[in-house]
């Protein structure tokens, strides 16, 4: 399987619903930033250096241990605008890929577990993404990744500084473990806001889906952490875990509160969302991220039985404009898209009833 | 009229943006307005983080000592006019040129100016001998005051010639 048939299928093994604390946990993602010695960083970089870093990581990634899961290199150049849009629906690689791509590159493993971004803010984005709540396995994989591919390149590192990135809010680690919440619970209950400002003080960011800049949709929350110097690897991902896990217990008990207390309300509200999402013949993207985020309480509080939380991940991504126009082979007008992602919606919820 | 970018199907969109004060209008078709949507995505807002960095190296940076822009890295050419700006430093070799205004930095962000993680393994040398034996010496304490004393021994030894190959 090669990346043109990551592009072309919407699931990704993020997606799949088993995963530990998957009731609130969507995916857990390790990224590392890496830098080469002796080239300007991307922000400063030519042509010719952009090539260079390609080349270094060609050689480095076809001397990998990772046989089982062959790594690919491709340029973003090679993609259509669809095909990149659709990488980062997926959460392959970040909105900042798409800018200036002419001199960016992805490296994606087969599985999609793995995903290097090549001259995004720094050379090397090493990331890992799993389902579910799995942030010391994520980092053991990178951590494995990185090990393999340093035997080969040369890192910019300082014995007092760490790694030497282009930010200086990544020098150190270089490490950002993030996990995404789906927290429809605590948003209902507007918790979320003292969440929100409570973790803020122990160095824990909260973001929109996307990362940086985005807003929260379909109640989805991405928590990561703030600082990536003076604490071990290991340090850094058991205070993100520690304070994630108390989030889950708090999200859980908003959940049985809410449907202690308004039983019939948000039963109502649930089987409506869920009917809409199978009759509807006109959905925009906010109306179905919403009316999925209900759907998927329903099926984690039993209320709905029948539909595969894993489906309705991997919704999010059949939905968003990218992924729609791939499947068309064509530009869409706003309606046809809405047309043809109530479509879509339907015919993956009636497969699946 | 037709679309500013593609010029081939009808200008249906107009988009306007500011960018630092600068107003930019385009009239586009939908699909040229939707790609360059897709393109500047989550980006659109003017304060982002490396503004806020360029505030916290405007003010650990003294003007009256250097005369802002007369630094540049011998390698990447940058300035700390130009890092300072943008936030975002132009190679490793920035991090020994521009050190002075660095470190307070780094201080600034992370509270601390050490790196205790990961040390690369072929190319850390030096730092990944120190942090090793930084690890069996705290192995050692703890093998001591649980009376483990065979376990001690070994990793007296191993810290040994670990300092040994440092020398």
């Amino acid at each position: 399987m090669g990346i043109k048939d990551i592009v072309n299928n919407a699931h990704s093994s993020w997606m799949n619903s088993d995963g530990p604390e998957g009731d609130v946990i969507t995916s857990s993602r390790i990224r590392i930033a890496r830098n080469l010695s002796g080239i300007p960083f991307p922000n400063s970089m030519s042509t010719t250096d952009a090539e260079a870093v390609f080349h270094a990581v060609q050689q480095a990634v076809s001397k990998s241990n990772q046989q089982l899961n062959k790594l690919e290199l491709l340029n973003m150049g090679e993609l259509t605008p669809v095909e990149r849009r659709v990488l980062m629906d997926k959460h392959l690689i970040s909105p900042d890929l798409l800018k200036d791509y002419q001199k960016k590159a992805v490296v994606l493993s087969e599985n999609e577990v793995f995903s290097i971004m090549l001259n995004e803010e720094d050379h090397l984005r090493i990331q890992c993404l799993l389902p579910g709540l799995q942030l010391e396995k994520a980092w053991e994989l990178a951590n494995n990744l990185d090990d393999d591919l340093e035997q080969v390149l040369d890192y910019a590192y300082s014995a007092q500084l760490g790694y030497l990135t282009a930010c200086p809010t990544n020098v150190g680690t270089g490490l950002r473990a993030s996990v995404m919440l789906h927290l429809p619970g605590l948003t209902m209950l507007r918790q979320i806001n003292p969440i929100i400002n409570a973790i803020a003080k122990l160095g824990i960011t909260v973001r929109g889906l996307y990362g940086e800049g985005t807003q929260a949709m379909g109640n989805l929350y991405q928590v990561s952490n703030q600082v990536t110097l003076g604490l071990s690897e290991e340090e850094i991902i058991d205070k993100l875990s520690s304070i994630i896990r108390q989030i889950i217990d708090q999200e859980r008990a908003a959940r049985q509160a809410v449907h202690h207390d308004n039983k019939y309300q948000l039963e109502d509200r649930i089987f409506r969302a869920y009917g809409t999402l199978k009759y509807a013949r006109l959905l925009t993207t906010d109306e179905t991220m919403k009316l999925i985020s209900e759907v998927k309480l329903g099926v984690n509080l039993r209320i709905i039985e029948g539909v595969d939380a894993s489906v309705l991940n991997q919704l999010l991504v059949m939905i968003q404009p990218a992924y729609l126009q791939k499947q068309a082979n064509r530009e869409l007008s706003a309606q046809e898209r809405d047309v043809l992602r109530a479509k879509t919606v339907r015919d993956e919820l009636n497969i699946n009833k | 009229m037709n679309c500013e970018r593609c010029h081939k199907r009808p200008a249906t969109v107009h988009l306007m943006q500011v960018i630092n004060n600068q107003k930019t209008e385009m009239n586009v078709c939908e699909y040229c307005a939707g790609e360059l949507q897709q393109e500047t995505w989550g980006f659109g807002s003017d304060f982002n983080l490396n503004n806020f960095l360029s505030g916290l190296m405007g003010c650990g940076y003294s003007p009256s000592l250097k005369k802002s822009g007369s630094v540049a890295c011998p390698k990447c050419g940058s300035t700390d006019t130009k890092i300072t700006k943008g936030g975002l430093f132009g190679c490793d070799q920035c991090y020994e040129t521009f050190e002075e205004q660095i470190l307070p930095l780094v201080k600034r962000i992370h509270g601390t100016m050490q790196h205790t993680g990961k040390v690369p393994k072929r190319t850390g040398g030096r730092a990944r001998l120190e942090k090793d034996i930084r690890l069996l010496k705290a192995k050692l304490q703890e093998a001591v005051s649980k009376e483990e004393f065979e376990k001690a021994v070994k990793l007296r030894d191993k810290i040994r010639s670990l300092e040994q190959q440092l020398q």
